[in-house]
């Protein structure tokens, strides 16, 4: 469903972002991506979701190839993904449930269908009681878990996650991460990059090590991948 | 659709100040161009009026038998240019004279002989009361064997005819230069909203939305805000027309029509600068 071949990514000045990497993850998966602040997760989750194109091999996504992707494929992609940052990206002027409703309202959704998908996500993220809440009004771990349920409401198959967590103290990071595990667990495909170690360490799943714009660990392979001299 | 028109709405809300500005400056701007429009129209029904006294005289030579007026008026009716000919005698041109130029009455009371030629007045048809028809119009008339003289007040026709060019060039060269003052205050309005939504076009690209659905709100916007300008200079332009009306002379408003057309006109600047502004600044964001 996504599939990174070959990928290279140069930064403006020269340097390279990512090196070489390729990389798969299949229907309803639960992926993590590790690595040092700068080792390249951003980058790739931004290839995925088509902020930026790489410089040399495809990256597929559900059907798009950035071999062939016009401008106008890009919003039809991003329809397919939900994505979740560590910033959460709300809309200070809206409530919960208008944040929601915008990623639909925006992608042009019957207003008689928003609604009730909206309280269905909400419900979901454990946040119903909060709909009419602003954002100022929610806590760090209540404001990621509005963000998630707009990544949720247009029906995703991937949800990409850029450090989810990184905002949140221990117990609201755990609230996030077994949140994120249901929402798996309903068949979505998780990708999820975070340079917290523990998190990575107590969950039983896949994990991407990146150093360096390299993968250097894949733990479907199962034993660390050639790593590059420091 | 509905959020496109929220949106744009919306817009007003977020920035109050930043949008009646804009409102404001369109609504002058288009309010000095709306001036000059009110006195073009004035000046050209002003003109129309003066172009309907445009009329050619053409003085017969003395003792030119009726009989020979009558057929030369035929032949003068026939001219396409000419919409009515009237035959004034030695004896009607004499009684106008002693009606009209009370000053010089006595003069005329001791005359023993009339001093005063007959003559054909020839109106011309609309359209044709402008300094060229009536030049030809004299010079096929001077043709005639019997005729004395022709005149029509070459002069000022032509003056009204120059005036009224320089009026249409005069209207056109400052009617774009204010179209273009509102065109980069709109734009400059509209790139400011892009920026200050930045974050929210950034989410919207996030979640799937296209470029076309993310740049609506801003064209809706700015159509919006140009069609406010105008009727925020119609309101002043009528202002003036009765403040004029009543202070000054008689002026006459815009029609109907041209109120509408005004109101397109600013709808269409403010649609045409957000465009300018949206395509420029949407793909920095």
């Amino acid at each position: 469903m996504i599939r990174l071949n070959k990928v290279f990514k140069a930064f403006p000045k020269g340097s390279m972002a990512l090196k070489d990497v390729s990389l798969h993850v299949a229907k309803g998966e639960f992926v993590f991506l590790t690595g040092h602040s700068g080792a390249g997760k951003s980058t790739v989750l931004r290839l995925i979701y088509a902020d930026d194109l790489p410089t040399s091999g495809t990256v597929r996504v559900s059907g798009f190839s950035t071999a062939s992707l016009k401008r106008r494929d890009i919003p039809r992609l991003r329809r397919r993904l939900g994505i979740v940052f560590q910033d959460f990206r709300l809309l200070e002027d809206r409530t919960a449930e208008e944040n929601v409703a915008f990623a639909l309202e925006v992608t042009g959704t019957r207003r008689s269908v928003i609604g009730p998908k909206v309280m269905r996500v909400l419900t979901q993220v454990g946040l119903a009681t909060k709909a009419n809440a602003y954002p100022h009004e929610l806590s760090g771990g209540e404001q990621q878990r509005v963000a998630i349920a707009r990544a949720l409401v247009n029906d995703p198959l991937v949800l990409l996650a850029d450090e989810p967590t990184g905002n949140l103290d221990e117990r609201a990071t755990r609230g996030v991460y077994q949140l994120l595990k249901d929402i798996n667990a309903t068949g979505t495909a998780v990708l999820l990059a975070t340079h917290d170690l523990d998190l990575v360490r107590q969950a039983s799943c896949r994990t991407v090590e990146l150093q360096e714009g390299a993968v250097v660990y894949d733990s479907k392979d199962d034993q660390p991948a050639a790593r590059e001299p420091a | 659709m509905r959020l496109t028109v929220r949106e744009a709405l919306l817009s007003f809300r977020r920035a109050p100040v930043l949008s009646a500005l804009a409102v404001t400056t369109i609504g002058f701007a288009l309010f000095v161009f709306g001036l000059f429009g009110l006195v073009a129209v004035n000046l050209r029904s002003t003109l129309g009026e003066i172009e309907e006294r445009v009329e050619i005289v053409m003085y017969l030579t003395r003792g030119t038998p009726v009989e020979v007026v009558t057929v030369a008026i035929g032949d003068i009716q026939a001219f396409p240019e000419v919409e009515l000919v009237d035959y004034v005698t030695e004896d009607q041109a004499l009684e106008r004279a002693r009606r009209e130029l009370v000053e010089f009455q006595g003069v005329y009371e001791d005359l023993t002989a009339n001093p005063l030629p007959a003559s054909l007045e020839i109106r011309l048809r609309e359209g044709h009361r402008d300094s060229r028809s009536a030049r030809a119009v004299a010079e096929r008339l001077s043709g005639f064997r019997f005729v004395e003289d022709v005149r029509y007040g070459r002069d000022w026709v032509e003056k009204l005819d120059r005036l009224r060019d320089i009026a249409g060039v005069v209207g056109l060269v400052i009617g774009a230069g204010f179209a273009a003052a509102a065109l980069m205050i709109i734009a400059t309005t509209i790139r400011m909203t892009v920026l200050a939504r930045s974050r929210e076009i950034h989410i919207m690209r996030l979640v799937g939305a296209t470029d076309g659905f993310i740049r609506r709100p801003f064209l809706l916007d700015g159509a919006l805000k140009g069609a406010m300008g105008g009727m925020l200079a119609v309101a002043l332009c009528y202002g003036a027309y009765v403040l004029v009306s009543r202070g000054l002379f008689r002026a006459s408003f815009f029609t109907a029509e041209q109120t509408l057309l005004f109101l397109l006109l600013g709808t269409v600047l403010g649609f045409a600068a957000s465009a300018l502004s949206v395509n420029r600044h949407l793909p920095r964001v």
